[in-house]
């Protein structure tokens, strides 16, 4: 495997094909992470009851196991490019949908449509959820827009005020309607409860990781202002239109069927950017490949943390997350 | 001409407002703002008060004492905190303090059993708490109030991760505990100003007179140390000392108002922009009077307001939380926008 370094000095061809052999292996990696994934758990699935074609180990490997692994994997992909799209498009590494208000806004859409009409079918529900997450996008996008100075810190501190700001409306109102409880369970992302039949929504993130993969450098050139999209000939106002849809769907419809993944699309772009640099035509598979790989692992972790009961993937996310948040936060002070 | 329209600008109201409070003396401040916070008081203690009055009213003195306490605990702990560091938007809970405190709660329970710590004496297991939650504040703050680099902004998101994380991992640990155990704890956890469990009462108000009287003696050296390291220094103030002294008063405090209602993030911030607002000067002599009281004021007459007028119960944090968040978020593009 070629390094780094020489890198400029070798084709181009051969380059492409290096890389994807790379990206092949990666993903390859993945696929032996989620199989593995597929035989933990609480009822017995081994191999060998599979090979002596047990009809229950059977039914829980099509009911349960095999949806969980694909949810895990989508969610994970999804999150993490929708948190790459968002720094393209704010210009900034260390914001991502659940530091700038897109959950919480998503979270209150869920609430409103909950006390409003209980009844409506999840796909009313997630339609919802995109709404009030697209506004809350936009609102801070605004805010950002009216900021002359694009403080790298000050940035993710207004956005994460601005979520912290409707989640306390959210409360409020789940308070008012006696929903805490429901709240938190979306608050906290959690693959438990995924089942054939509960998470085939979740496709629909893979078509917009696709779209996002094809739109990518558009996103970087809307991050470099108005002008210089237009001057580029591209049309600003679409592009940051289409952004914010991709990012806000992804979003709602995660919050909606398994619930808030914190930390993970900050996390995941950055470091694919630590490791491969900024080309991103490279960092979208790459960033979808470690944001599958991590949230498998962090399921994998609590699963087996605290066997047989189960911690949620959101709260084992939130802890490595943060932690490795904080490492990014002050390498750059000690650099 | 040029001169009179200079001389005479047209203020606008908010301008004149402010002129009007500023000319104000601060003795006459606090009086006014004394007189209605016992004019709450009173009357959150005596309104609608029928039937069993026995009953009632020594809960309602149970409820507004921890009121006021935590008035008192959050309002000093966050100015001593925003003199220490020398601006006016940190405070102890935006920098994880208060989820630092639950987190060594939770790990007390993990280590040694929720039933244990359920039925230990609760001046002992306080005591523990307040002993490994000052310890490990001050090796953390310390480190990160003494780098090189102080940039405000990755302070502030280092104070929410930290918060964060420490919320996640006291999550993840309460999680981690047996289920029985879990629950005694939970009970534990969610306290708030309706069931305030009235043996500790008595210990943190002993405890916050202590801390508020060496606070008091120190007043003057707060104002030098509000004017910046190096002029505190220079005037021959033993900066180091004198910072984690602060730092160990603001851990204390926090850990009494968390250990007594739980946490309210924004409500120091809130007080404290209040005070600065209706205090002419710097001193702390007056500041520090003006925040208790503008925090007794919120507090009793907040949660006033909302069970008497609009019939809610326990929301008044998340309307704190709420309005404090705004005004943080002003606060922060205001900085920046100068």
């Amino acid at each position: 495997m070629t390094t780094t370094a020489v890198r400029p000095a070798a084709p181009a061809r051969r380059n492409r094909t290096g890389e994807t052999a790379r990206l092949v292996a990666a993903a390859v990696v993945v696929l032996v992470i989620a199989v593995g994934s597929i035989f933990v758990g609480v009822s017995d699935v081994s191999l060998s009851a599979l090979m002596a074609n047990d009809a229950g180990a059977w039914e829980i490997f099509w009911v349960s196991r095999v949806p969980r692994t694909v949810a895990v994997v989508l969610a994970g992909m999804a999150v993490a490019v929708a948190g790459l799209i968002m720094q393209l498009m704010a210009r900034n590494r260390f914001v991502e949908p659940s530091t700038v208000g897109t959950v919480e806004s998503a979270t209150l859409g869920i609430l409103v449509v909950t006390v409003l009409a209980p009844d409506s079918p999840i796909l009313t529900k997630m339609i919802v959820a995109s709404v009030f997450a697209v506004l809350g996008t936009a609102l801070f996008l605004a805010i950002l827009r009216r900021l002359p100075a694009r403080n790298t810190l000050l940035i993710p501190l207004v956005g994460i005020m601005l979520g912290g700001i409707i989640a306390a409306v959210t409360t409020f109102f789940a308070y008012r309607f006696d929903l805490l409880q429901t709240l938190s369970n979306w608050m906290i992302g959690d693959f438990s409860g995924v089942l054939r039949g509960r998470y085939e929504l979740l496709w629909i993130v893979a078509v917009l990781v696709l779209l996002g993969l094809f739109a990518a450098d558009r996103f970087t050139v809307a991050g470099m202002g108005q002008d210089f999209t237009t001057n580029l000939g591209l049309n600003y106002a679409r592009t940051m239109r289409l952004g914010l849809m991709i990012v806000s769907l992804i979003s709602a419809v995660v919050v909606t069927t398994v619930g808030a993944v914190p930390f993970l699309g900050l996390v995941v772009p950055n470091i694919v950017s630590l490791l491969f640099g900024d080309n991103l035509r490279r960092a979208v598979p790459w960033t979808a490949l470690f944001g599958a790989a991590f949230v498998l692992v962090c399921d994998i972790i609590g699963r087996t943390i605290r066997f047989p009961y189960e911690v949620p993937v959101g709260m084992v996310m939130s802890v490595l997350g943060a932690i490795l948040f904080l490492f990014l936060l002050l390498r750059k002070r000690n650099a | 001409m040029p001169e009179a329209l200079l001389t005479a600008p047209r203020l606008s109201a908010r301008t004149r407002w402010r002129e009007a409070i500023r000319s104000t003396p601060p003795g006459l401040v606090i009086g006014i703002l004394a007189i209605a916070a016992v004019v709450l008081v009173a009357v959150f203690l005596t309104i609608d008060l029928k039937g069993n009055i026995a009953y009632i009213l020594p809960r309602r003195a149970i409820k507004v004492s921890a009121m006021l306490l935590v008035a008192v605990a959050v309002g000093v702990s966050t100015l001593l905190f925003q003199t220490v560091t020398a601006n006016r938007i940190l405070t102890p809970s935006i920098m994880g303090f208060d989820s630092l405190y639950i987190l060594v709660q939770t790990a007390l329970a993990f280590v040694a059993g929720a039933a244990t710590l359920a039925t230990a004496p609760s001046t002992l297991k306080f005591g523990l708490e307040i002993l490994l939650m000052v310890g490990f504040s001050a090796f953390l703050y310390r480190w990160m109030f003494t780098g090189a680099t102080r940039s405000l902004h990755l302070l502030l998101l280092v104070g929410i991760v930290l918060g964060t994380l420490f919320r996640g991992f006291s999550s993840l640990l309460q999680r981690l505990m047996e289920p029985s155990e879990f629950i005694i704890l939970q009970d534990l956890f969610f306290a708030s100003f309706n069931n305030v469990d009235p043996g500790l009462l008595g210990v943190s108000a002993v405890l916050i007179a202590l801390v508020c009287v060496g606070v008091w003696r120190m007043r003057h050296t707060l104002d030098v140390l509000a004017l910046g390291r190096e002029v505190a220094i220079n005037v021959g103030v033993d900066h180091k000392r004198v910072v984690m002294r602060v730092l160990l008063a603001c851990s204390l405090l926090v850990a009494i108002s968390t250990a007594l209602v739980g946490p309210v993030t924004f409500f120091g911030l809130l007080v404290v922009s209040l005070g600065y607002q209706l205090c002419r000067g710097f001193r702390h002599a007056w500041l520090l009077p003006i925040v208790v009281l503008i925090g007794a004021i919120a507090l009793v007459g907040g949660q006033l307001l909302l069970e008497r007028v609009f019939g809610f119960a326990t929301a008044l944090s998340v309307i704190i939380e709420f309005t404090g968040g705004i005004l943080f978020l002003y606060l922060l593009l205001k900085g920046s926008l100068k």
